[in-house]
């Protein structure tokens, strides 16, 4: 599981930062996406007790009250702001990229078509 | 003074709320309003922001009384004890960040009175929203609760850099997004690692851990610092992690480029505050961790602002540069790690930043002086704007002086004189020239550099290399700057062919006048001033009081927790915390 687990956010991280730098502008928020992902497995990761498969954050009764019989919930609610945070901005940043895309007429990052850099003073 | 201390005293701790409560409910409020209603908008943003301010003066006045070694401000917005609950934590350095919050929105949001606000939508509450970000920034406790803070502050800065459209502005604003986003993921990192190692995100709890980490975790954990501080050096504008910011900030409207002269402020007080807490001399092992880093950072920082402003042709470039300038010099001082420093730092900071600020503004007004009034460069006017309704739309006939009846006089006589004036004084301060604040800053940064145990108690002690290249570079990037700023005054002041006389509003002038004004005013007072950064660097560097304060607050009690107390610790598994 562990393995699996660092695996993804390995692949995840490796790609969003690749896409990240791309000079596209769609490349680029699907690689903030992906980044994205890849923090919030990361986040949730790193409950205090490691990884704990099947198990749930919310007290019951007649199970013991110990740290072994429960999840750390704090990750979770980490992982739901990050999502809900990394959401909003995502979507913001689609309307600032389809402006520049409107406006430039390229989907370049820096609003330029490849040959009229050479022009550029 | 005292009254305001006893008024303050009694509000406490709930007047703490206000600097992030007041603008969330006037953002709030202001949503309801239609667009059309500017003019109501702008007087009911104009008096948050400025009751903002007098709070914010409360509260540093309530820090700072006689009598009192630190006192600090704890609020408990859950109820819940420390570790648990997200804590504010009210000290002097945040009420004093408050304060130039409040100072530098004040002046501009006046500023983008006279005509700016009326260049897109929903500026005054973006503009709100922004300061609530800064606000909590300023005040939370907790690290969680400082990322919701920031993405706050920065949703509400894409919002305000974009503000006018333009594709000039939609480019940078595309590029500072990304790399904001990308920083918020360190930010999440570097976070959710140290809450992994030490099981909690409070900053005081946090202080507490790090000397007891184990230390096979130890390398894991200055890993997670240095990723969490890639993020604020990121928002700090450090060399090479600052190509954003000048394109960014010059191709902003002139009041929201004054506005974000506080962000990269944010970014070194969030270094300053938990770096200090979490590796001060007490922290062990872990004792001034990435000191190097921040210095050589800051340093490399000021080389390349000082390099950015000489070769700045516009304006709005230079104030940029001088942005970075004053932020790596913050830093490269910051990370010296000494009581003097940082109190010299701490003086610096508020000069520079209401002269950057002062600077950004000024930008504004001489560059519409040499196009001869047009608010928009000719770039400008070729592009259409997407998010505005069509009437909205800054078409090329559009007027946005249609209310021509609030000058004060056609032309001011004496208004190019004062632009030059403001123009001058804004060089002394930011190259630290005598006999403004810039200057009282960096003598006393250089002073404490040189006698880091006070004057007289220092025979002896050597000035490593670092410290002697901070000296130079202070004094060099100083030099720099006033090449700079002198080439670009003489060019729009004497070497101008015959223009008319700028018109200037009292609504423009005034805002400048006063940045400026507080400079000569932090010049005159520096004695106190001094005094106030000095007991706060203490406070800083003796991280024991502010820990010892926020693990201590109590909640108050309530049915829920009185009710609690009768039953065994539940919902509160043992041993979460260390």
């Amino acid at each position: 599981m562990e393995a699996i687990l660092a695996l993804s956010i390995g692949v995840l991280t490796g790609s969003g930062v690749w896409l990240l730098l791309r000079p596209r502008t769609f490349q680029v928020i699907m690689g903030l996406s992906l980044l994205s992902y890849a923090v919030n497995l990361f986040i949730f990761s790193m409950g205090r007790l490691g990884l704990e498969v099947n198990k749930e954050p919310v007290l019951r009764p007649g199970v013991p009250q110990d740290l072994l019989h429960y999840t750390d919930p704090l990750p979770q609610a980490l992982v739901l702001t990050a999502i809900v945070i990394g959401f909003a901005m995502t979507a913001l940043f689609l309307v600032v990229l389809l402006a520049s895309r409107g406006m430039a007429g390229t989907d370049h990052v820096d609003g330029t078509l490849a040959s009229d850099v050479q022009e550029m003073p | 003074m005292s009254r305001v201390a006893e008024l303050t005293s009694a509000l406490m701790p709930h007047l703490m709320l206000a600097p992030i409560g007041l603008p969330m409910l006037t953002a709030a409020f202001m949503m309801l309003l239609r667009e059309e209603k500017q003019r109501l908008k702008l007087t009911l943003n104009i008096f948050s922001t400025l009751a903002g301010l007098l709070i914010a003066i409360a509260l540093l006045v309530w820090t700072h009384q006689a009598g009192a070694p630190a006192t600090m401000g704890v609020y408990l917005p859950g109820n819940w004890p420390a570790p648990f609950g997200i804590v504010l934590a009210l000290d002097r350095l945040s009420a004093l960040m408050l304060v130039l919050t409040g100072i530098v929105a004040l002046c501009s949001i006046v500023f983008a009175g006279a005509r700016w606000h009326r260049a897109g939508v929903h500026y005054h509450t973006l503009f709100q929203l922004q300061l609530m970000g800064l606000g909590g920034a300023f005040l939370t406790a907790d690290l969680f609760n400082l990322f919701v803070f920031f993405e706050i502050m920065l949703a509400a800065s894409y919002g305000l850099l974009l503000h006018g459209s333009g594709r000039a502005r939609v480019q940078a604003g595309l590029h500072y997004i990304a790399i904001n986003l990308a920083a918020s993921s360190l930010f999440l990192i570097g976070a959710s690692m140290l809450y992994g190692i030490t099981g909690t995100l409070n900053m005081a709890d946090l202080a507490q851990s790090v000397p007891q980490v184990s230390d096979a975790d130890r390398g894991l954990l200055h890993a997670a610092a240095a990723i969490l501080a890639t993020a604020f050096l990121i928002k700090a504008a450090v060399w090479p992690l600052n190509f954003w910011l000048v394109p960014a900030y010059s191709a902003a409207t002139a009041p929201v480029g004054a506005l974000f002269a506080i962000m990269t402020k944010v970014g070194v007080y969030t270094l300053l505050r938990l770096w200090t807490l979490l590796f001060s001399s007490e922290a062990g092992p872990s004792a001034l961790f990435g000191s190097l880093w921040l210095v050589a950072g800051g340093m490399a920082t000021m080389a390349f602002g000082a390099i950015g402003m000489m070769g700045s042709q516009r304006l709005t470039h230079l104030a940029g540069h001088a942005a970075v300038l004053s932020s790596g010099t913050l830093l490269a001082a910051a990370g010296f790690g000494q009581n003097g420093l940082t109190a010299g730092l701490l003086y610096y900071l508020p000069s520079s930043t209401l002269a950057v600020s002062a600077l950004f503004l000024l930008a504004d007004l001489i560059d519409r002086w040499r196009n001869d009034g047009s608010t928009l460069a000719p770039y400008e006017m070729d592009d259409d704007a997407p998010f505005l309704t069509p009437e909205l739309v800054p078409s090329t006939g559009l007027n946005l002086d249609e209310d021509e009846e609030v000058l004060v006089g056609r032309v001011i006589p004496a208004a190019a004189a004062f632009l030059g004036l403001t123009y001058l004084m804004c060089t002394l301060v930011i190259a630290g020239m005598p006999p403004l604040s810039g200057f009282v800053g960096k003598f006393a940064m250089l002073t404490a550099l040189l006698n880091p145990l006070g004057l007289g108690s220092s025979a002896g002690t050597q000035l490593g290399p670092w410290g002697w290249g901070l000296l130079a570079l202070m004094i060099g990037t100083g030099l720099v700057a006033l090449m700079a700023l002198t080439r670009s005054g003489i060019r729009h002041f004497w070497a101008s062919h015959d223009r008319p006389t700028p018109r200037l509003r009292v609504m423009e002038g005034m805002p400048i006048a006063v940045l400026l004004g507080i400079c000569v005013a932090l010049t005159l007072q520096a004695d106190g001033v001094m005094r106030f950064t000095e007991a706060t660097a203490n406070a800083l560097h003796a991280p024991g009081t502010y820990v010892r304060a926020v693990m201590s607050a109590t909640p108050k009690p309530g049915p829920t927790t009185a009710a609690a107390e009768g039953r065994p610790i539940e919902g509160r598994p043992e041993g979460a915390a260390p």
